[in-house]
């Protein structure tokens, strides 16, 4: 799960770690009054959304008063972001986040991620900070330096001053380095961080270290344990199919093309994906309905897919185990009555209780394609889409 | 032999009082596996399908010499229970649970690093369909009448996945010695190249299957471990080529972040690495079929 800037600063700076002064403001007479609290001169404003790169696409302003931050303001709350990493749609700006200005003497990139090969808590660092993780690995990867916490000693001071001379920091900047270090692994840790990231991490003129940018993004599978973590999900930063999906407990993803998915397992669920692509079509979602499904689910999962108006046809792959194929079978069935489908659709029946599952289907008198194996499902979804979008 | 667990495996069930639990254990107890035992604080002296529920594992191990474990505890207590297993002298101990935190795992991987060797407890999972000896034995909640007995092994990610290619071998006589989940999580107990090991070892294993998915280095890791040690013919298929960059693909460890991760790039290297990787899922069998054909390179 993602937050945003304003919010990670908060709970970093909670933690030790030093932030530019600021306010998050939801309307233009708000974002100039954070302006002059600030003294009323020169401010920077940030368009919160859940992205990176908002700074190139015209998120990210310099200001010299408020009436300035004002317009700008004006400009950006109810547009749309579109960034290099979200879709052409982008992300709704729904606040600001309007800061003190720094002077900046130095960039640093800071990031904590889970490696999975260590299976540790891993730090990444570079002297040449400001640009994106990917491109720095790809342009100046001897500029990064690496280093695995043991999670049974935690960060050891002398790992975290290491760091800070690596990477040429000096005099009063290696203390202060090493305490942005220990609170930022802190705040990893005990929040079930997935992701902390600084960047860049600014050396101002003074010597002093501020956080100029902050990401964190959490695992949604301890959010359970974190309920001030979960607090602060911001739905409007979510694409509403997906919220919808996981808050009926299916795991969705809306993709480009037209075939709709519906399929149990995730594993599954990609391999069928692939099986679309090779047989010419293309995937309208990754969709896996889990284990156990109801009939109810089945239904939700036809209203999930449905709501994508690009779907013109479904297939539903069923390798049942912890599943009962009558059950799934049923959820169709009860699908055409409660859901409407209009649109052809495709069923895989195997595994657990295999012919009651194909009798129910057969015997509805409704005009489900049935397939046997993988391959012939993929194909025959292939082949079911109307004509006019084939030929495209 | 097989591999983790045979018709001789003692296998104790934490969270047998539950009703998931009490479900598989059933099918299991059908199919001829030898659960002795359950496991569920607060539930000791009471009995579940006719076996002793014990407090702790050390009880339950104690007095039924249990060896192995399976488990149904929720996301929040597998961690811990996974800990309890392994002080207890459990030598394999599978987890079905969904859903546990990635910190918690990162512990009891550590956790696990402090017993010698000779009685480390290998893991398998979490969030795993389990794992089948084909007419000997089972611990998990996969539908076991799909998988014919034979030499083939099978190690995989995804349940659904696993089941797929144990019925298209099904389909053209090909049967298995052991299949193997080792789940879809990031941090999980058992990787690709661990289990490869145990196949490659085993007198009833000619030949491995392999499925992987987008994400982590495991496969990468695995494809290194088959080109330099091992003997036996290796297929595989990795899922996700059609799945975009950055999106978590329903299992957690399903997401290409890094280098390297996507299936793509995974099925050059494992290609490179001598590994006959299936064209698409449905030609799992077929490939199979062609890795045990004797003196498949000389067409």
């Amino acid at each position: 799960m993602d937050i945003h800037e304003h919010q990670a600063k908060d709970i970093l700076a909670t933690f030790g770690v030093p932030v530019p002064k600021g306010g998050v403001a939801f309307s233009p007479e708000q974002a100039a009054f954070r302006c002059r609290e600030l003294g009323g001169g020169r401010c920077v404003v940030k368009a919160q959304v859940h992205s990176g790169g908002r700074g190139e696409a015209g998120g990210v302003k310099l200001c010299e008063d408020d009436a300035e931050v004002r317009a700008f303001a004006t400009d950006l709350l109810g547009q749309s972001l579109v960034t290099k990493q979200t879709d052409a749609n982008g992300k709704r700006i729904d606040r600001l986040w309007v800061e003190e200005a720094s002077q900046i003497a130095r960039e640093l990139y800071l990031g904590f991620v889970l490696d999975r090969r260590s299976e540790r808590i891993m730090i990444v660092a570079s002297g040449n900070g400001g640009m994106e993780i990917e491109d720095l690995a790809e342009e100046d990867p001897d500029s990064l330096v690496r280093m695995e916490i043991d999670p049974a000693v935690g960060l050891a001071q002398y790992q975290a001053r290491k760091l800070a001379f690596n990477l040429g920091l000096e005099g009063p900047q290696i203390g202060q380095m090493v305490t942005v270090l220990k609170a930022c692994y802190r705040a990893y840790r005990d929040l079930d961080a997935m992701m902390v990231e600084i960047n860049p991490l600014v050396v101002c003129k003074d010597d002093s270290l501020v956080a100029l940018d902050a990401k964190m993004s959490f695992d949604t599978n301890a959010l359970f344990r974190r309920t001030e973590v979960a607090a602060l999900r911001d739905p409007g930063q979510e694409d509403p199919r997906e919220s919808f999906a996981a808050d009926h407990g299916l795991a969705y993803v809306g993709l480009d093309g037209d075939i709709g998915c519906i399929i149990n397992g995730a594993g599954l669920a990609m391999a069928s994906m692939d099986m679309i692509q090779l047989a010419g079509g293309e995937p309208a979602n990754f969709l896996d309905i889990g284990g156990g499904a109801s009939a109810k689910r089945v239904c939700q999962a036809f209203r999930t897919v449905l709501s994508d108006s690009n779907v013109s046809v479904i297939l539903v792959n069923i390798f049942a185990g912890i599943n009962r194929c009558d059950w799934i079978a049923n959820g169709v069935l009860q699908a055409y009555k409660d859901v409407g489908i209009e649109i052809p659709v495709v069923v895989r029946l195997a595994g657990t209780n295999v012919e009651a599952g194909r009798k129910l289907i057969k015997e509805s008198g409704l005009p489900i394609i049935s397939a046997d194996t993988l391959a012939e499902a993929a194909e025959a979804a292939v082949a079911a889409r109307p004509q006019s979008i084939a030929a495209e | 032999m097989a591999i983790l667990i045979n018709e001789n495996t003692r296998v104790v069930v934490q969270g047998l009082s539950g009703r998931i639990g009490q479900f598989h254990a059933q099918e299991m107890i059908e199919y001829g596996t030898k659960v002795v035992a359950g496991v569920t604080p607060g539930k000791g002296g009471t009995t579940v399908l006719n076996r002793p529920v014990f407090n702790t594992m050390q009880e339950a191990v104690d007095a039924t010499g249990a060896e192995a474990s399976l488990l149904f505890v929720p996301p929040a207590g597998a961690a811990d229970a996974m800990m309890e297993a392994a002080d207890a002298g459990i030598k394999t101990a599978v987890c079905v649970t969904d859903g546990i935190p990635a910190q918690d795992m990162m512990r009891v991987k550590r956790f696990l690093r402090r017993f010698p060797r000779e009685r480390k407890m290998r893991l398998i999972g979490p969030n795993c369909a389990g794992i089948i000896s084909p007419g000997k034995g089972f611990m998990g909640i996969m539908p076991p009448n799909i998988y014919m007995q034979g030499r083939v092994g099978i190690v995989g990610r995804s349940g659904t996945l696993g089941y797929e290619a144990a019925s298209q071998m099904q389909a053209l006589g090909i049967g298995i010695s052991s299949s193997i989940g080792i789940g879809g999580d990031p941090v999980n107990g058992s990787s690709f190249k661990d289990i490869l090991e145990l196949f490659e070892n085993d007198p009833d294993t000619d030949a491995v299957i392999m499925i992987g998915e987008i994400g982590g280095p495991q496969e990468a890791d695995a494809a290194a471990y088959v080109r330099d040690h091992m003997k036996k013919p290796v297929a595989a298929y990795i899922a996700g080529l059609a799945a975009p960059k950055g999106r978590q693909m329903g299992h957690a460890g399903a997401i290409i972040s890094a280098f390297g991760e996507s299936a793509q790039e995974k099925v050059a290297l494992l290609s490179a690495s001598g590994i006959e990787v299936a064209p698409n899922p449905s030609a799992m069998g077929e490939t199979v079929a062609r890795i045990l054909t004797p003196n498949r390179n000389a067409a």
